[in-house]
Protein backbone atom coordinates (compact mmCIF):
# COMPACT_ATOMS: atom_id res chain seq x y z
CA UNK A 1 0.00 0.00 0.00
CA UNK A 2 1.44 3.23 -0.99
CA UNK A 3 1.55 6.29 1.64
CA UNK A 4 -1.03 8.04 0.30
CA UNK A 5 -3.69 4.64 0.68
CA UNK A 6 -2.72 4.49 4.27
CA UNK A 7 -3.03 8.09 5.44
CA UNK A 8 -6.40 7.34 3.84
CA UNK A 9 -7.06 4.64 6.00
CA UNK A 10 -6.06 5.82 8.91
CA UNK A 11 -8.52 8.90 8.59
CA UNK A 12 -11.18 6.21 8.83
CA UNK A 13 -10.00 5.46 12.15
CA UNK A 14 -11.36 9.06 13.22
CA UNK A 15 -14.68 9.27 14.19
CA UNK A 16 -17.48 11.95 14.39
CA UNK A 17 -17.60 11.73 18.47
CA UNK A 18 -21.34 12.85 18.42
CA UNK A 19 -22.49 10.25 15.01
CA UNK A 20 -20.20 7.60 15.82
CA UNK A 21 -18.99 7.21 12.10
CA UNK A 22 -16.22 7.96 10.38
CA UNK A 23 -15.44 11.08 8.42
CA UNK A 24 -14.00 9.24 5.56
CA UNK A 25 -17.80 7.74 5.39
CA UNK A 26 -19.23 11.01 6.43
CA UNK A 27 -17.68 12.63 3.46
CA UNK A 28 -15.67 15.22 5.78
CA UNK A 29 -11.99 14.61 4.23
CA UNK A 30 -12.41 17.21 1.25
CA UNK A 31 -9.32 16.06 0.27
CA UNK A 32 -6.23 14.06 0.75
CA UNK A 33 -2.55 14.46 -0.73
CA UNK A 34 0.90 13.53 0.12
CA UNK A 35 4.11 14.89 -1.54
CA UNK A 36 7.47 12.99 -2.69
CA UNK A 37 8.74 13.83 0.52
CA UNK A 38 6.40 12.50 2.93
CA UNK A 39 3.91 15.59 3.18
CA UNK A 40 0.20 14.48 4.45
CA UNK A 41 -2.04 17.28 3.17
CA UNK A 42 -5.62 17.18 4.68
CA UNK A 43 -8.48 19.59 4.67
CA UNK A 44 -11.46 18.74 6.17
CA UNK A 45 -14.78 20.21 6.09
CA UNK A 46 -18.04 19.90 8.01
CA UNK A 47 -22.06 20.33 7.37
CA UNK A 48 -22.26 23.56 8.10
CA UNK A 49 -20.64 26.63 9.07
CA UNK A 50 -21.38 26.28 12.74
CA UNK A 51 -21.02 22.94 13.65
CA UNK A 52 -20.48 22.65 17.49
CA UNK A 53 -16.37 24.08 17.62
CA UNK A 54 -15.94 21.24 20.34
CA UNK A 55 -16.82 18.21 18.03
CA UNK A 56 -15.05 20.04 15.13
CA UNK A 57 -11.63 20.48 17.64
CA UNK A 58 -12.04 16.50 18.40
CA UNK A 59 -12.11 15.62 14.62
CA UNK A 60 -9.58 17.72 13.70
CA UNK A 61 -7.06 16.47 16.35
CA UNK A 62 -7.64 13.35 15.63
CA UNK A 63 -7.07 13.46 12.17
CA UNK A 64 -4.02 15.27 13.17
CA UNK A 65 -2.82 12.20 15.04
CA UNK A 66 -3.57 9.61 13.24
CA UNK A 67 -1.93 11.22 10.01
CA UNK A 68 0.90 12.05 11.60
CA UNK A 69 1.57 8.06 13.48
CA UNK A 70 1.18 6.73 9.28
CA UNK A 71 4.95 5.57 8.40
CA UNK A 72 6.29 7.76 5.29
CA UNK A 73 4.79 10.82 6.48
CA UNK A 74 7.09 13.31 7.67
CA UNK A 75 4.65 16.11 8.65
CA UNK A 76 1.09 16.21 8.53
CA UNK A 77 -1.22 19.59 7.86
CA UNK A 78 -4.71 19.08 8.85
CA UNK A 79 -7.06 21.90 7.77
CA UNK A 80 -10.32 22.59 8.42
CA UNK A 81 -11.85 24.90 5.90
CA UNK A 82 -15.10 26.96 5.78
CA UNK A 83 -15.93 26.91 9.40
CA UNK A 84 -16.47 29.87 11.93
CA UNK A 85 -13.52 28.68 14.12
CA UNK A 86 -11.67 27.50 11.46
CA UNK A 87 -8.87 30.19 12.36
CA UNK A 88 -9.18 29.10 16.18
CA UNK A 89 -8.93 25.33 15.95
CA UNK A 90 -6.18 25.34 12.94
CA UNK A 91 -3.79 27.05 14.62
CA UNK A 92 -4.51 25.33 18.17
CA UNK A 93 -3.97 21.74 16.32
CA UNK A 94 -0.71 22.99 14.54
CA UNK A 95 0.44 24.10 18.21
CA UNK A 96 -0.35 20.77 19.87
CA UNK A 97 -2.24 23.24 22.27
CA UNK A 98 -5.22 21.36 23.95
CA UNK A 99 -8.73 22.76 23.35
CA UNK A 100 -8.89 24.81 26.31
CA UNK A 101 -5.71 26.66 25.68
CA UNK A 102 -7.09 27.42 21.86
CA UNK A 103 -10.32 28.51 23.35
CA UNK A 104 -9.01 30.10 26.41
CA UNK A 105 -11.41 31.79 28.11
CA UNK A 106 -14.37 30.37 26.53
CA UNK A 107 -14.41 26.84 27.30
CA UNK A 108 -14.31 25.77 30.67
CA UNK A 109 -13.30 21.59 30.36
CA UNK A 110 -11.61 19.59 27.97
CA UNK A 111 -13.10 17.60 25.40
CA UNK A 112 -12.57 13.80 27.77
CA UNK A 113 -15.49 13.70 28.89
CA UNK A 114 -17.18 14.64 25.76
CA UNK A 115 -15.70 11.83 24.30
CA UNK A 116 -16.65 9.81 26.90
CA UNK A 117 -20.19 10.78 26.95
CA UNK A 118 -20.76 10.13 23.06
CA UNK A 119 -19.18 6.63 23.77
CA UNK A 120 -21.38 5.53 25.74
CA UNK A 121 -24.23 6.64 23.91
CA UNK A 122 -22.48 4.43 20.86
CA UNK A 123 -22.09 0.85 23.09
CA UNK A 124 -25.64 1.74 24.17
CA UNK A 125 -27.15 2.18 20.74
CA UNK A 126 -24.87 -0.31 19.14
CA UNK A 127 -26.84 -2.93 21.24
CA UNK A 128 -30.07 -2.34 19.56
CA UNK A 129 -28.11 -2.69 16.36
CA UNK A 130 -27.07 -6.15 17.26
CA UNK A 131 -30.01 -7.43 19.41
CA UNK A 132 -32.79 -6.09 16.87
CA UNK A 133 -32.51 -8.66 14.32
CA UNK A 134 -32.75 -10.83 16.64
CA UNK A 135 -35.71 -9.53 18.50
CA UNK A 136 -37.38 -9.77 15.30
CA UNK A 137 -36.79 -13.46 14.36
CA UNK A 138 -38.34 -13.85 18.13
CA UNK A 139 -35.67 -14.54 20.21
CA UNK A 140 -37.11 -13.74 23.64
CA UNK A 141 -35.70 -12.00 26.48
CA UNK A 142 -34.34 -14.56 28.55
CA UNK A 143 -32.34 -15.79 25.76
CA UNK A 144 -31.20 -11.82 25.32
CA UNK A 145 -30.09 -11.30 28.65
CA UNK A 146 -28.16 -14.90 28.22
CA UNK A 147 -26.44 -13.79 24.95
CA UNK A 148 -22.59 -13.38 25.18
CA UNK A 149 -20.43 -11.33 22.77
CA UNK A 150 -19.25 -14.46 21.35
CA UNK A 151 -22.44 -16.51 20.87
CA UNK A 152 -23.91 -13.01 18.95
CA UNK A 153 -24.09 -13.13 14.87
CA UNK A 154 -20.98 -12.13 13.68
CA UNK A 155 -21.67 -8.62 11.69
CA UNK A 156 -19.61 -5.28 10.96
CA UNK A 157 -22.12 -4.04 14.14
CA UNK A 158 -21.01 -6.59 16.29
CA UNK A 159 -17.05 -6.00 15.45
CA UNK A 160 -17.95 -2.20 16.03
CA UNK A 161 -19.84 -2.08 18.99
CA UNK A 162 -16.63 -4.51 20.49
CA UNK A 163 -14.21 -1.83 19.51
CA UNK A 164 -16.72 1.25 21.48
CA UNK A 165 -16.96 -1.19 24.42
CA UNK A 166 -12.99 -2.20 24.58
CA UNK A 167 -12.18 1.95 24.14
CA UNK A 168 -14.12 2.51 26.82
CA UNK A 169 -12.52 -0.23 29.25
CA UNK A 170 -16.04 -3.02 29.59
CA UNK A 171 -16.33 -6.07 29.14
CA UNK A 172 -15.91 -7.07 24.84
CA UNK A 173 -14.71 -10.39 25.34
CA UNK A 174 -16.44 -13.21 24.19
CA UNK A 175 -17.95 -14.41 27.26
CA UNK A 176 -18.99 -10.97 27.85
CA UNK A 177 -23.33 -10.43 28.21
CA UNK A 178 -23.86 -8.94 25.06
CA UNK A 179 -26.79 -6.78 27.02
CA UNK A 180 -25.28 -4.48 29.82
CA UNK A 181 -25.58 -1.59 31.27
CA UNK A 182 -23.49 1.25 31.06
CA UNK A 183 -21.61 0.64 34.31
CA UNK A 184 -20.53 -2.92 32.25
CA UNK A 185 -23.32 -4.38 34.85
CA UNK A 186 -25.17 -7.18 33.26
CA UNK A 187 -28.96 -6.90 31.93
CA UNK A 188 -31.25 -9.61 33.59
CA UNK A 189 -34.29 -11.01 31.31
CA UNK A 190 -36.97 -8.75 33.74
CA UNK A 191 -34.96 -5.19 32.64
CA UNK A 192 -34.74 -6.30 28.49
CA UNK A 193 -37.79 -4.86 27.28
CA UNK A 194 -37.32 -1.31 29.20
CA UNK A 195 -33.55 -1.68 28.06
CA UNK A 196 -33.96 -2.58 24.52
CA UNK A 197 -36.55 0.44 24.41
CA UNK A 198 -33.97 2.64 25.78
CA UNK A 199 -31.08 1.74 23.23
CA UNK A 200 -33.21 1.84 20.54
CA UNK A 201 -34.14 5.18 21.30
CA UNK A 202 -30.83 6.66 21.54
CA UNK A 203 -29.99 4.87 18.18
CA UNK A 204 -32.37 6.80 16.69
CA UNK A 205 -31.21 10.13 18.00
CA UNK A 206 -27.41 9.60 16.57
CA UNK A 207 -28.94 7.75 13.33
CA UNK A 208 -31.20 10.48 12.61
CA UNK A 209 -28.87 13.42 13.45
CA UNK A 210 -26.41 11.72 10.91
CA UNK A 211 -28.97 11.87 8.20
CA UNK A 212 -29.37 15.74 9.13
CA UNK A 213 -25.62 16.02 8.67
CA UNK A 214 -25.56 14.33 5.37
CA UNK A 215 -28.00 16.34 3.74
CA UNK A 216 -26.82 19.13 5.05
CA UNK A 217 -23.32 18.60 3.90
CA UNK A 218 -24.36 17.55 0.67
CA UNK A 219 -26.33 20.91 0.17
CA UNK A 220 -23.20 22.38 1.26
CA UNK A 221 -20.87 20.61 -1.20
CA UNK A 222 -22.87 19.90 -4.13
CA UNK A 223 -20.12 17.95 -5.47
CA UNK A 224 -19.34 14.86 -4.01
CA UNK A 225 -15.27 14.51 -2.44
CA UNK A 226 -13.28 15.02 -5.08
CA UNK A 227 -11.02 11.61 -3.67
CA UNK A 228 -11.82 8.27 -3.48
CA UNK B 1 -58.75 26.35 11.51
CA UNK B 2 -57.94 23.29 9.10
CA UNK B 3 -61.12 21.03 8.18
CA UNK B 4 -60.55 17.06 6.70
CA UNK B 5 -63.11 14.86 6.12
CA UNK B 6 -65.59 16.38 8.61
CA UNK B 7 -63.28 16.88 11.37
CA UNK B 8 -62.31 20.58 12.42
CA UNK B 9 -58.84 21.26 13.67
CA UNK B 10 -57.86 24.34 15.82
CA UNK B 11 -54.42 25.32 15.21
CA UNK B 12 -51.54 26.99 17.55
CA UNK B 13 -48.40 27.55 16.23
CA UNK B 14 -46.85 27.94 19.52
CA UNK B 15 -43.21 28.36 17.96
CA UNK B 16 -42.76 30.94 15.00
CA UNK B 17 -40.29 33.73 13.86
CA UNK B 18 -40.53 36.81 12.23
CA UNK B 19 -36.80 37.63 11.43
CA UNK B 20 -34.61 39.92 9.86
CA UNK B 21 -31.42 38.85 8.41
CA UNK B 22 -31.13 41.04 5.22
CA UNK B 23 -27.58 42.40 4.57
CA UNK B 24 -28.37 46.20 5.90
CA UNK B 25 -28.77 44.03 9.32
CA UNK B 26 -25.38 42.07 9.08
CA UNK B 27 -23.26 44.19 11.86
CA UNK B 28 -20.02 45.16 10.15
CA UNK B 29 -16.70 42.56 10.77
CA UNK B 30 -18.61 40.10 11.45
CA UNK B 31 -21.07 39.54 8.17
CA UNK B 32 -19.50 35.59 7.74
CA UNK B 33 -21.54 34.84 10.96
CA UNK B 34 -24.41 36.68 9.87
CA UNK B 35 -24.19 34.93 6.67
CA UNK B 36 -23.34 31.74 8.03
CA UNK B 37 -26.04 31.63 10.11
CA UNK B 38 -29.09 32.32 8.05
CA UNK B 39 -27.03 29.69 5.52
CA UNK B 40 -27.56 27.26 8.15
CA UNK B 41 -31.42 27.66 8.37
CA UNK B 42 -31.33 27.74 4.87
CA UNK B 43 -30.20 23.95 5.14
CA UNK B 44 -33.13 22.97 7.39
CA UNK B 45 -35.50 24.73 4.90
CA UNK B 46 -34.23 22.81 2.26
CA UNK B 47 -35.87 19.56 3.73
CA UNK B 48 -39.39 20.43 3.35
CA UNK B 49 -41.35 19.66 0.04
CA UNK B 50 -39.27 21.35 -2.71
CA UNK B 51 -42.52 23.43 -4.19
CA UNK B 52 -42.64 25.35 -1.11
CA UNK B 53 -38.89 26.51 -1.01
CA UNK B 54 -38.28 30.37 -0.93
CA UNK B 55 -35.09 31.56 -2.66
CA UNK B 56 -32.20 32.54 -0.17
CA UNK B 57 -32.89 36.37 -1.03
CA UNK B 58 -36.57 36.02 -0.02
CA UNK B 59 -35.52 33.69 2.79
CA UNK B 60 -33.66 36.58 4.56
CA UNK B 61 -36.30 38.76 5.50
CA UNK B 62 -40.36 38.83 4.13
CA UNK B 63 -42.66 41.07 4.90
CA UNK B 64 -45.51 41.22 7.48
CA UNK B 65 -47.64 40.23 4.35
CA UNK B 66 -46.14 37.50 3.18
CA UNK B 67 -46.29 36.74 7.63
CA UNK B 68 -50.01 37.24 7.72
CA UNK B 69 -50.66 35.08 3.99
CA UNK B 70 -48.07 32.05 4.78
CA UNK B 71 -49.41 31.52 8.48
CA UNK B 72 -53.14 32.71 8.46
CA UNK B 73 -54.33 33.26 5.70
CA UNK B 74 -53.04 30.05 3.56
CA UNK B 75 -51.32 28.28 6.73
CA UNK B 76 -54.93 27.41 8.69
CA UNK B 77 -53.38 29.12 12.03
CA UNK B 78 -55.73 30.53 14.80
CA UNK B 79 -53.25 31.81 17.34
CA UNK B 80 -49.33 32.16 16.51
CA UNK B 81 -46.92 32.63 19.69
CA UNK B 82 -44.14 34.68 18.57
CA UNK B 83 -40.43 33.25 19.95
CA UNK B 84 -37.83 35.67 19.90
CA UNK B 85 -33.87 35.20 19.22
CA UNK B 86 -31.83 38.12 19.53
CA UNK B 87 -28.13 37.14 18.69
CA UNK B 88 -27.41 41.17 18.77
CA UNK B 89 -23.58 40.12 18.45
CA UNK B 90 -24.03 40.05 14.18
CA UNK B 91 -27.75 41.33 13.45
CA UNK B 92 -27.32 45.22 14.55
CA UNK B 93 -30.92 45.41 15.07
CA UNK B 94 -31.14 41.57 16.35
CA UNK B 95 -32.57 38.71 14.66
CA UNK B 96 -35.29 38.34 15.49
CA UNK B 97 -36.50 40.46 18.51
CA UNK B 98 -39.60 40.65 20.90
CA UNK B 99 -39.96 44.14 19.53
CA UNK B 100 -39.94 42.97 16.22
CA UNK B 101 -42.51 40.59 16.88
CA UNK B 102 -44.61 42.80 18.51
CA UNK B 103 -44.92 44.84 15.84
CA UNK B 104 -47.01 42.86 13.95
CA UNK B 105 -48.92 42.61 17.40
CA UNK B 106 -50.43 45.62 17.45
CA UNK B 107 -52.08 46.01 14.15
CA UNK B 108 -53.44 41.95 14.74
CA UNK B 109 -54.11 41.71 18.56
CA UNK B 110 -56.51 38.77 17.95
CA UNK B 111 -53.69 36.57 16.23
CA UNK B 112 -50.74 36.53 18.10
CA UNK B 113 -49.16 36.11 21.49
CA UNK B 114 -45.82 37.39 21.79
CA UNK B 115 -43.60 35.73 24.51
CA UNK B 116 -40.36 37.77 25.92
CA UNK B 117 -36.92 36.68 27.02
CA UNK B 118 -34.44 36.84 29.87
CA UNK B 119 -31.26 36.10 30.47
CA UNK B 120 -29.99 35.61 33.89
CA UNK B 121 -26.76 37.21 33.05
CA UNK B 122 -28.22 40.59 32.83
CA UNK B 123 -28.71 40.75 36.68
CA UNK B 124 -31.05 43.55 38.08
CA UNK B 125 -31.34 45.42 34.90
CA UNK B 126 -32.73 42.42 33.10
CA UNK B 127 -35.49 41.77 36.15
CA UNK B 128 -36.69 45.31 35.55
CA UNK B 129 -36.48 44.63 31.53
CA UNK B 130 -38.80 41.76 32.04
CA UNK B 131 -41.08 43.36 34.36
CA UNK B 132 -41.82 46.13 31.63
CA UNK B 133 -41.48 43.70 28.94
CA UNK B 134 -44.61 41.48 31.10
CA UNK B 135 -46.61 44.67 31.16
CA UNK B 136 -46.12 45.75 28.00
CA UNK B 137 -47.43 42.49 26.20
CA UNK B 138 -49.07 40.80 28.66
CA UNK B 139 -46.53 38.22 28.65
CA UNK B 140 -47.85 34.40 28.96
CA UNK B 141 -44.68 32.91 28.44
CA UNK B 142 -40.87 33.36 27.91
CA UNK B 143 -37.78 31.31 25.37
CA UNK B 144 -34.71 30.80 26.69
CA UNK B 145 -31.31 30.07 24.90
CA UNK B 146 -29.44 28.57 27.81
CA UNK B 147 -26.09 27.91 24.98
CA UNK B 148 -26.10 31.83 23.97
CA UNK B 149 -22.78 33.56 24.49
CA UNK B 150 -23.19 37.08 26.40
CA UNK B 151 -20.97 40.05 26.18
CA UNK B 152 -19.57 39.41 29.50
CA UNK B 153 -17.65 36.62 27.92
CA UNK B 154 -19.97 33.69 29.51
CA UNK B 155 -20.21 31.05 26.37
CA UNK B 156 -23.69 29.73 28.37
CA UNK B 157 -25.59 29.19 31.77
CA UNK B 158 -27.84 26.63 33.13
CA UNK B 159 -31.11 26.51 34.09
CA UNK B 160 -30.11 25.79 37.53
CA UNK B 161 -28.15 28.82 38.03
CA UNK B 162 -29.18 31.16 41.29
CA UNK B 163 -29.21 33.96 39.15
CA UNK B 164 -32.51 32.17 36.60
CA UNK B 165 -33.91 30.95 39.90
CA UNK B 166 -34.74 34.20 40.59
CA UNK B 167 -36.01 34.82 37.09
CA UNK B 168 -38.06 31.96 37.20
CA UNK B 169 -39.32 33.60 40.22
CA UNK B 170 -39.94 36.32 39.13
CA UNK B 171 -41.77 34.53 35.85
CA UNK B 172 -43.91 33.03 38.81
CA UNK B 173 -44.93 36.11 40.37
CA UNK B 174 -45.66 38.30 37.20
CA UNK B 175 -47.92 35.50 35.88
CA UNK B 176 -45.36 33.80 33.23
CA UNK B 177 -46.22 30.51 33.49
CA UNK B 178 -44.84 28.81 30.15
CA UNK B 179 -40.87 28.53 29.58
CA UNK B 180 -40.16 27.48 26.20
CA UNK B 181 -36.50 26.39 26.15
CA UNK B 182 -33.90 25.54 23.40
CA UNK B 183 -32.36 22.57 23.57
CA UNK B 184 -32.18 21.27 20.24
CA UNK B 185 -29.52 21.28 17.45
CA UNK B 186 -26.21 22.16 18.60
CA UNK B 187 -25.10 25.44 16.95
CA UNK B 188 -21.96 27.25 19.04
CA UNK B 189 -22.12 26.05 22.78
CA UNK B 190 -18.44 25.35 23.55
CA UNK B 191 -19.04 22.79 26.19
CA UNK B 192 -20.57 19.87 27.04
CA UNK B 193 -23.36 21.38 29.27
CA UNK B 194 -24.56 23.66 26.81
CA UNK B 195 -26.43 20.95 25.88
CA UNK B 196 -27.30 18.81 28.63
CA UNK B 197 -30.96 18.52 30.13
CA UNK B 198 -30.06 18.08 33.67
CA UNK B 199 -30.78 21.96 34.62
CA UNK B 200 -34.41 21.11 32.71
CA UNK B 201 -35.00 18.11 35.56
CA UNK B 202 -34.10 19.73 38.62
CA UNK B 203 -35.59 23.18 37.74
CA UNK B 204 -39.28 21.31 37.16
CA UNK B 205 -39.26 19.74 39.95
CA UNK B 206 -38.53 22.93 41.82
CA UNK B 207 -41.16 24.97 39.59
CA UNK B 208 -44.18 22.58 39.69
CA UNK B 209 -46.44 25.20 38.75
CA UNK B 210 -44.40 26.32 35.56
CA UNK B 211 -44.35 24.27 32.43
CA UNK B 212 -41.67 23.56 30.55
CA UNK B 213 -41.58 23.20 26.99
CA UNK B 214 -39.07 21.89 25.75
CA UNK B 215 -38.22 23.04 21.49
CA UNK B 216 -36.82 20.02 19.23
CA UNK B 217 -37.58 17.94 21.74
CA UNK B 218 -33.94 18.10 22.83
CA UNK B 219 -32.91 16.15 19.12
CA UNK B 220 -30.68 14.76 18.70
CA UNK B 221 -30.03 14.06 22.56
CA UNK B 222 -33.82 12.52 22.29
CA UNK B 223 -32.73 10.06 24.57
CA UNK B 224 -32.05 12.38 27.47
CA UNK B 225 -35.32 14.09 26.67
CA UNK B 226 -37.26 11.21 27.24
CA UNK B 227 -36.09 9.92 29.93
CA UNK B 228 -36.79 13.20 32.20
CA UNK B 229 -39.41 14.05 30.67
CA UNK B 230 -40.91 10.70 31.41
CA UNK B 231 -40.61 11.85 35.00
CA UNK B 232 -41.87 15.08 35.17
CA UNK B 233 -45.49 15.84 34.68
CA UNK B 234 -44.87 19.59 34.21
CA UNK B 235 -42.36 19.21 30.63
CA UNK B 236 -43.63 18.98 27.04
CA UNK B 237 -42.16 18.35 23.66
CA UNK B 238 -42.35 21.15 21.52
CA UNK B 239 -42.49 19.87 18.19
CA UNK B 240 -41.39 22.27 16.13
CA UNK B 241 -38.06 21.08 14.08
CA UNK B 242 -39.21 17.46 14.89
CA UNK B 243 -42.39 17.53 11.99
CA UNK B 244 -40.45 20.70 9.95
CA UNK B 245 -37.00 18.71 9.31
CA UNK B 246 -37.92 14.98 9.08
CA UNK B 247 -42.03 14.25 8.06
CA UNK B 248 -41.20 15.13 4.53
CA UNK B 249 -37.42 14.50 4.35
CA UNK B 250 -36.85 11.61 6.50
CA UNK B 251 -40.27 10.12 6.96
CA UNK B 252 -39.22 6.87 8.44
CA UNK B 253 -37.03 8.91 11.07
CA UNK B 254 -40.40 11.15 11.75
CA UNK B 255 -42.39 7.98 12.16
CA UNK B 256 -39.98 6.80 14.74
CA UNK B 257 -39.63 10.22 16.94
CA UNK B 258 -43.47 10.74 16.47
CA UNK B 259 -43.59 6.98 18.00
CA UNK B 260 -40.85 7.50 20.50
CA UNK B 261 -42.57 10.73 21.94
CA UNK B 262 -46.03 9.83 21.78
CA UNK B 263 -44.45 6.40 24.03
CA UNK B 264 -42.41 8.44 26.67
CA UNK B 265 -43.82 11.93 26.93
CA UNK B 266 -47.42 11.56 25.97
CA UNK B 267 -50.16 13.14 23.20
CA UNK B 268 -51.02 15.18 25.84
CA UNK B 269 -47.82 16.93 26.36
CA UNK B 270 -46.75 17.68 22.87
CA UNK B 271 -46.98 20.78 21.12
CA UNK B 272 -46.90 21.77 17.60
CA UNK B 273 -44.71 24.82 16.23
CA UNK B 274 -44.33 25.62 12.09
CA UNK B 275 -41.21 27.31 12.85
CA UNK B 276 -41.91 29.84 11.04
CA UNK B 277 -40.00 31.56 8.83
CA UNK B 278 -38.01 27.90 8.45
CA UNK B 279 -40.86 26.24 6.78
CA UNK B 280 -44.49 27.39 6.02
CA UNK B 281 -47.35 26.27 8.27
CA UNK B 282 -49.16 24.65 5.68
CA UNK B 283 -47.63 21.44 4.59
CA UNK B 284 -46.48 20.46 7.77
CA UNK B 285 -50.50 20.63 9.10
CA UNK B 286 -51.83 18.79 6.14
CA UNK B 287 -49.20 16.35 5.96
CA UNK B 288 -49.28 15.75 9.65
CA UNK B 289 -53.31 15.25 9.72
CA UNK B 290 -52.65 12.64 6.95
CA UNK B 291 -50.08 11.06 8.42
CA UNK B 292 -50.10 7.70 10.37
CA UNK B 293 -47.78 5.23 11.93
CA UNK B 294 -46.52 3.13 9.46
CA UNK B 295 -47.97 -0.65 9.05
CA UNK B 296 -44.64 -1.77 9.08
CA UNK B 297 -43.42 -4.37 11.49
CA UNK B 298 -40.48 -1.76 12.66
CA UNK B 299 -43.30 0.62 14.01
CA UNK B 300 -45.92 -2.26 15.61
CA UNK B 301 -44.90 -1.67 18.96
CA UNK B 302 -45.72 2.66 18.76
CA UNK B 303 -48.79 3.69 19.53
CA UNK B 304 -50.75 4.89 17.07
CA UNK B 305 -52.39 8.53 16.36
CA UNK B 306 -56.25 9.07 16.59
CA UNK B 307 -57.91 12.14 15.25
CA UNK B 308 -58.14 13.29 18.62
CA UNK B 309 -54.33 12.66 19.23
CA UNK B 310 -53.68 14.81 16.50
CA UNK B 311 -56.53 18.04 17.20
CA UNK B 312 -54.32 18.27 20.81
CA UNK B 313 -51.11 18.40 19.47
CA UNK B 314 -52.08 20.68 16.79
CA UNK B 315 -53.64 22.97 18.86
CA UNK B 316 -55.41 22.09 22.06
CA UNK B 317 -52.45 21.25 24.12
CA UNK B 318 -51.06 24.61 23.75
CA UNK B 319 -53.93 26.28 23.95
CA UNK B 320 -54.55 24.93 27.94
CA UNK B 321 -51.03 26.27 28.33
CA UNK B 322 -51.83 29.67 27.13
CA UNK B 323 -55.65 29.99 28.25
CA UNK B 324 -56.61 30.07 24.76
CA UNK B 325 -60.29 29.88 23.54
CA UNK B 326 -61.36 27.30 22.06
CA UNK B 327 -64.48 27.29 19.50
CA UNK B 328 -66.93 24.83 20.86
CA UNK B 329 -67.11 22.68 17.62
CA UNK B 330 -62.97 22.10 16.98
CA UNK B 331 -62.99 20.79 21.28
CA UNK B 332 -62.90 17.03 22.50
CA UNK B 333 -65.61 15.70 24.02
CA UNK B 334 -64.73 15.97 28.06
CA UNK B 335 -63.21 12.52 29.01
CA UNK B 336 -62.20 11.31 32.13
CA UNK B 337 -58.17 12.47 32.18
CA UNK B 338 -56.08 9.40 31.64
CA UNK B 339 -53.05 10.18 30.52
CA UNK B 340 -51.61 8.37 27.43
CA UNK B 341 -47.78 7.66 28.25
CA UNK B 342 -47.13 4.06 28.48
CA UNK B 343 -43.57 4.51 28.54
CA UNK B 344 -44.28 5.91 32.65
CA UNK B 345 -45.78 2.28 33.44
CA UNK B 346 -42.95 0.88 31.71
CA UNK B 347 -39.89 2.69 32.89
CA UNK B 348 -42.06 2.45 36.80
CA UNK B 349 -42.16 -1.51 36.73
CA UNK B 350 -38.59 -1.74 35.62
CA UNK B 351 -36.35 0.78 36.91
CA UNK B 352 -33.27 -1.12 36.57
CA UNK B 353 -30.04 -0.27 38.73
CA UNK B 354 -27.86 1.75 36.56
CA UNK B 355 -30.38 2.47 33.62
CA UNK B 356 -29.39 6.07 33.78
CA UNK B 357 -27.78 6.80 30.96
Amino acid sequence: MNVRDTVWQALGTVLDPELDEPITALDFVASCTVSGDGVASVHLRLPTFFCAPNFSFLMVADAYDAVSAVEGVTRADVVLDDHHASTEINGGVAAHAGFLQTFAGEADAELAELRQYFLEKAVIAGQDRVARPLVDAGVGPDELAALTLGAAPPSPDLDRLRARRAALGLPAGDGAPLLIHPDGSRVTAAQVPLHLRRARLTRLGMESNGDLCKSFLKTRYADPAAIR
Amino acid sequence: MYEKNGEKYFVVDSHMHFWDASRENWVEGRENLAKGWIDCFYGYHTLAPPETHWTWEKYLKVTPEDLMRDVFEEGYVDKAIFQSTYLKYWYKDGFNTTERNASLLEQNPDKFIVNGRWDPRDGEAGLRQLEEDARRWNLKGVKLYTAEWHENGSRGWKLTDKESYRFLEKCRELGIKNIHAHKGPTIWPLNKDAFSMEDVDQTATDFPDLNFIIEHAGIPRIDDFAYMAVQEPNVYAGCSVVIGAHMHARPKSFAKFMGELLFWVGEDRMTFGSDYNIWTPKWQIEGFVDWQMPDDEAFSDYPRLTTATKKKILGLNAAKLYGIEVPEECRLPEAPSIPEQPGEQLADEATPAGAQA
